[in-house]
């Protein structure tokens, strides 16, 4: 007990040491910042994690929303923004941007409906808009009927349960009603946050499947990996093929296959309504959004080298949170990408 | 032996002790006056602030912003009719069922509670009150909404039979909306009600309630006659302290309102706020919309100093007809 003191002294100098002997080594590596959408947060971190342990190289990511992140990368103030919206050719050119996508992930229709067992139900575009216009009330209502032959519908009246808060998952949830329905592409179009025609709005992902849960009869959206995680029961849908489809990672990986994103220009197109015959009508993806003459050239290199390292080592990380990986085709038209417009 | 007679403070002496205190007396009059200044460009600022980030909108519609029920950042057509009725019912309930609890509470704690009681019901109150509203809102969320769903088809059935107020429970039970809020919101606002309303009723001397007591008063008439009066405008303005929290509310609000833009007559049905809307919009907003956001921010002001406006005139108002009398 006498030499405690000492000892301490001795455990601290080398505490000291050690702590020196990092910050040097850190010294070297690069940091890089990216912010944005709050949807691609999980993944990235973990890959962050991953990278850093493989290069040393830390790639800092602030859940801003998407759209602070396509204000902070226009302010110059990070080295990526990340957005759930792609930015049209007009705005990159002004900015001198330029974006690829980075993961997939799928939203489901979550649903509540006594009686009716997960992922037996069917739905298609036209009669989701229908649902979220308001026009179809009940769940025995004929076009539901239609799509459900042999399913014991209720006569209970449905309770709509929308985001409340602006996001990305309403953005490719109403863009996909966009594409289906000339009624809702009339009546209330596309956004982060659109005028509801009817229903209730949770905040977030937690905030949708909670009142879906407590609502008998409830229908709402919530992202895939946010369903599979917490048990929540989805609709299946019919896709543009005509084709009924579950939401899983193949359907998803199916529509960004047959998305034509070679006609599509700083790969400015949403994947919801994809023409294949397996894919998953309402899948998403967010965009990375980089300078294409950055000031700091060294951090930008860093960037685009941790999104190569993901695209090729982080699909084990992005399957476990439930993300599905980018095709190898669209790697490699992202890839040509950088050659082209990045000079990567 | 020297007492403290042998020198007697000079001329001299006095009169620097005296600039002294002078000087101390103004400087300490300035570091109060600055404070005190402090406050109000720091609200003035606030309110500065938010006008001038909202004012595309507030420029653009002009009172149309005011009138406006519609809410579509797809079109960029913004109205706050929708949330500032949604503010105003909501603290409306919590007031209407928070003051008569709150004043029971008070009475019981000062008047008529044994005295091994007193100090931990007060303390269980203050340590009501120190509770984040996110708390609040979880709660509301996951236990009361359900609660709330589970009696709202009796509501429906009793109350929703009446005529007049009928309209008021007319609805589906999805339990959440603007009566669940305004219950929440009571609940929140109650502890400052209470706490305010306990100490001040603590001043009161006990002289004069002793003398009513003499006179043959019940404990209702002495509270009613003799501490009411005594206290009223710090009672007053302990409602009000409770008011400004339950109309700037944000969290619990969000979880139980519903989020929609609606206006309804029914309190069942589904509404949004003030600060909630800000809240979950603000995030992913841009250009139009998010100065239309902080217009809702400068709103909010303006409807709290209206609201506070009102409170003033009624005192002045009462007090008038007291000297009337």
């Amino acid at each position: 007990m006498l030499k405690s003191p000492r000892r301490t002294l001795r455990f601290g100098a080398l505490a000291v040491l050690v702590s020196l002997a990092l910050t040097g080594i850190s010294a070297q590596a690069t940091d890089v910042t990216g912010a944005g959408s709050s949807f691609v947060y999980p993944v990235i971190s973990k890959w962050s994690a991953s990278y850093a342990e493989k290069t040393g190289n830390r790639v800092n990511y602030q859940s801003i929303g998407s759209g602070g992140g396509i204000a902070q990368i226009k302010a110059g103030t990070v080295d990526f923004g990340a957005s759930d919206m792609p930015l049209d050719a007009a705005t990159l050119a002004k900015f001198g941007l330029g974006q690829f996508p980075d993961v997939i992930g799928g939203i489901v229709p979550a649903l509540n409906v006594p009686g009716v067992a997960p992922g037996q139900l069917v739905l298609d575009g036209p009669t989701l808009a229908n649902i979220f216009l308001g026009r179809i009330a009940k769940w025995n209502a004929p076009a539901i009927v239609a799509l459900n032959p042999g399913v014991k519908l209720p006569g209970t009246k449905i309770t709509v349960v929308h985001r409340s808060d602006g996001s990305g998952t309403s953005f490719n949830l109403t863009n996909y009603l966009t594409k289906v329905s000339p009624e809702w592409k009339a009546k209330v179009g596309e956004g982060t946050a659109v005028n509801w025609p009817v229903g209730i709005g949770g905040k977030g992902n937690e905030g949708v499947s909670a009142y879906v849960r407590q609502i008998p009869n409830a229908i709402g959206y919530v992202e895939y990996a946010y369903a599979v995680k917490n048990h929540i029961a989805y609709a299946r849908m019919k896709n543009a093929a005509g084709k009924v489809v579950e939401p899983k990672a193949a359907s998803f990986q199916a529509a960004a296959a047959t998305a034509d994103w070679a006609s599509a220009k700083n790969f400015d197109l949403l994947m919801t309504n994809a023409p294949g015959a397996e894919a998953w009508p309402i899948t998403a993806t967010s965009w990375v959004i980089v300078y294409k003459k950055p000031k700091n050239a060294a951090n930008s290199k860093v960037v685009l080298d941790f999104f190569k390292w993901a695209y090729e080592h982080g699909q084990p990380a992005a399957s476990a949170l439930d993300y599905v990986p980018l095709p190898p085709s669209l790697v490699g038209q992202i890839e040509s990408y950088w050659k082209a417009e990045l000079k990567q | 032996m020297s007492s403290r007679f042998d020198n007697p403070p000079t001329v001299a002496t006095t009169d620097y002790r005296s600039r002294r205190d002078a000087r101390h007396d103004t400087w300490f009059r300035r570091l109060l006056k600055t404070c005190a200044l402090l406050v109000l460009a720091a609200l003035l600022g606030a309110a500065l602030a938010t006008f001038w980030g909202g004012r595309e909108v507030l420029f653009h519609d002009g009172f149309r912003f005011l009138t406006n029920d519609t809410w579509n950042p797809v079109a960029d057509d913004y109205g706050a009719l929708a949330p500032i009725y949604g503010t105003l019912v909501t603290s409306s309930i919590a007031l209407l069922l928070a003051v008569p609890v709150s004043f029971g509470i008070a009475l019981f704690l000062t008047e008529l509670a044994p005295h091994w009681l007193r100090a931990p019901v007060a303390t269980a109150i203050d340590l009501l009150a120190s509770i984040p509203s996110i708390i609040y809102g979880m709660w509301g969320l996951f236990v009361f909404v359900p609660f709330m769903a589970s009696i709202e088809p009796a509501l429906s059935a009793s109350l929703g039979r009446l005529p007049l107020v009928g309209g008021l429970f007319d609805g589906p039970p999805l339990g959440l909306g603007l009566l669940t809020s305004g219950i929440v919101l009571a609940v929140m606002i109650l502890p400052f009600i209470a706490a305010v309303m306990r100490e001040v009723f603590q001043t009161v001397p006990v002289r004069l309630k002793e003398s009513a007591y003499a006179l043959g008063s019940t404990t209702w008439e002495v509270m009613w006659h003799i501490v009411l009066p005594y206290t009223r405008s710090a009672v007053i303005g302990g409602v009000f302290l409770g008011l400004g929290r339950a109309l700037g509310e944000t969290m619990a609000v969000t979880f139980v309102l519903g989020n929609s833009y609606l206006i309804t007559g029914s309190l069942l049905m589904p509404g949004t706020s003030i600060s909630s809307s800000i809240a979950n919009e603000f995030n992913e907003a841009v250009g139009m919309h998010r100065s239309a956001l902080i217009a809702l921010g400068f709103l909010l002001f303006v409807v709290t100093f209206v609201v506070l406006l009102i409170a003033r005139l009624m005192l002045r108002q009462l007090a008038r007809r007291e000297g009337e009398r």
